[in-house]
């Protein structure tokens, strides 16, 4: 039980330390802000910083649904032929070895919507661990129940719906865990890049701005939010991966 | 009466590899033929031929009668999908088929009764001991009523007792069905025990060294302690002896 506690044991001495350890060498606010003023701007910025994580969570969430669909999809039709596999893979790779600051500007130019362009940097970054994930799990069907579908006859849907599917979902949570934190960093980054103000704008563009008006505090609100937000996404598909695998009675648990 | 024949068998691996050499051997209806030979003679490969998993490059998989309608498979592990229940993973090669999930349910019931998991059927393979597992393999082998039922060395991974219960109930289900098995093992006891037939494979390339012919007995528990069972386990040892 302890164990269990620990880290938030911890975090609490390192937030009193770093609360006190201010006040003792009277760093300024706007140096480094401590966890009261901090809390205190996210209670008072709350209504302006929650309307700015639903936006940033939406482009996050938005974009992983698309990627799960593309990215298995695509993984369905490499698995149906070899040629197509070795032909696209590489472009597949390109996409995600392509650091995302980089594409984002080009993206920006493109597409006229914001909206659009933030979805589709987060798409990016959110689709290959899906894709690749699905790709590996769909070829990790044991090789003799396959002779066995073979064996009796089954047709190309059956061996993909009964077999390699099933054999893959394994993969494929994994990999949609890992997708999860991508797609938020995708939009972050995406946002940033952007820069884009307004009322609809995300977190990242909280604290670019807070940082112009130099609201430390509000900078390190929207920081804990980000964060918050991802560890939520985390643990939001830890606990779909566990409850789909309950079957396999994997030792993720 | 044969039902299966091979003639001239001959298997090179893509690499180069010979795995099988000049193999002729018939099996008859209703016959259990044992193979039997060292870890590395391409019994494995011989049978995934026998099943047209693997065109040979040389000779001809023949069947006098006409090719089975069914063939029933048992690989050396259970094989099963283990996302699917007991039920569903015996009922499989009839889902394959099309059959109407109450007609398919309701032969997988009764194949898995006959393998003594008349409670488990709701059962996911991780909640089996490996023998049960092995059951539920086989019952999906039989769900079918097969002609011919394939086994690849089923029972190599489980203890003792557990394999001696099997091979009984194997002898029992090919009594009671008439099906034909081709037993691939490399076990002494256990080859003497099954055949009615023997085929001892010498390897690399894997190639047919001697056949023996059992005399029809009654097997059972007591068969083990007869002198019968003696002297076959006495020739099937010379014959692998001299096989290697």
């Amino acid at each position: 039980m302890t164990e269990r506690l620990a880290p938030a044991l911890l975090g609490i001495l390192v937030l009193l330390g770093w609360e006190v350890g201010l006040r003792i060498f009277a760093v300024p606010p706007w140096i480094l802000p401590g966890p009261a003023a901090i809390a205190e701007a996210l209670v008072a910025d709350w209504p302006l910083l929650f309307r700015s994580l639903l936006a940033t969570l939406r482009v996050a969430l938005l974009a992983l649904a698309l990627a799960v669909a593309a990215g298995v999809l695509l993984a369905v039709i490499f698995a149906q032929s070899r040629w197509l596999e070795r032909a696209l893979f590489p472009y597949a790779v390109i996409l995600q070895v392509t650091p995302i600051v980089a594409i984002a500007p080009l993206i920006l130019i493109w597409v006229d919507s914001v909206t659009v362009a933030l979805l589709i940097c987060a798409w990016i970054v959110a689709f290959f661990p899906i894709l690749s994930n699905t790709v590996l799990g769909l070829n990790s069907a044991d090789p003799n129940l396959r002779d066995l579908f073979r064996l009796h006859g089954a047709t190309r849907w059956q061996t993909l719906r009964l077999l390699r599917l099933p054999s893959a979902l394994p993969f494929f949570l994994a990999g949609l865990r890992v997708a999860g934190g991508l797609a938020l960093i995708g939009a972050v980054v995406a946002e940033f890049v952007a820069g884009a103000g307004g009322a609809g704008s995300g977190l990242a563009f909280r604290i670019l701005e807070a940082g112009y008006q130099l609201r430390i505090p509000r900078m390190f609100a929207a920081l804990a939010l980000i964060s918050v937000a991802g560890i939520l996404i985390f643990a939001a598909l830890g606990w779909v991966q566990r409850r789909a695998l309950r079957r396999w009675g994997t030792s993720e648990e | 009466m044969t039902l299966l024949r091979l003639s001239g068998i001959g298997h090179r691996f893509p690499n180069g590899v010979s795995a099988l050499e000049g193999v002729s051997l018939d099996v008859a209806r209703g016959e259990l033929l044992c193979l039997l030979g060292a870890s590395g003679c391409g019994k494995s490969t011989l049978l995934r031929i026998a099943a047209g998993l693997i065109t040979p490059t040389e000779g001809q998989v023949e069947w006098p009668e006409g090719r089975p309608r069914e063939i029933g498979f048992v690989f050396q592990d259970p094989t099963l999908m283990p996302w699917a229940r007991a039920l569903d993973n015996a009922a499989l090669p009839l889902r394959l088929a099309g059959m109407a999930r109450a007609e398919r349910e309701a032969r997988a019931e009764s194949a898995l009764a006959a393998l003594g998991l008349r409670d488990f059927e709701r059962a996911l393979p991780r909640e089996l001991s490996g023998g049960m597992r092995m059951r539920v393999s086989i019952a999906r082998a039989l769900v079918t009523e097969p002609d011919l039922l394939l086994m690849d060395e089923p029972f190599a991974a489980l203890d003792e007792v557990a394999r001696m219960r099997l091979n009984d109930e194997i002898l029992a289900l090919k009594q009671a069905r008439g099906v034909s098995v081709l037993f691939v093992t490399h076990s002494l006891l256990e080859s003497a025990y099954l055949a009615d037939r023997l085929v001892v494979l010498a390897p690399r390339p894997g190639r047919v060294s001697a056949e023996l012919r059992f005399d029809a007995a009654p097997r059972g528990p007591g068969f083990r302690a007869t002198s019968g069972f003696a002297a076959r386990l006495a020739e099937a040892t010379a014959a692998l002896e001299a096989a290697s």
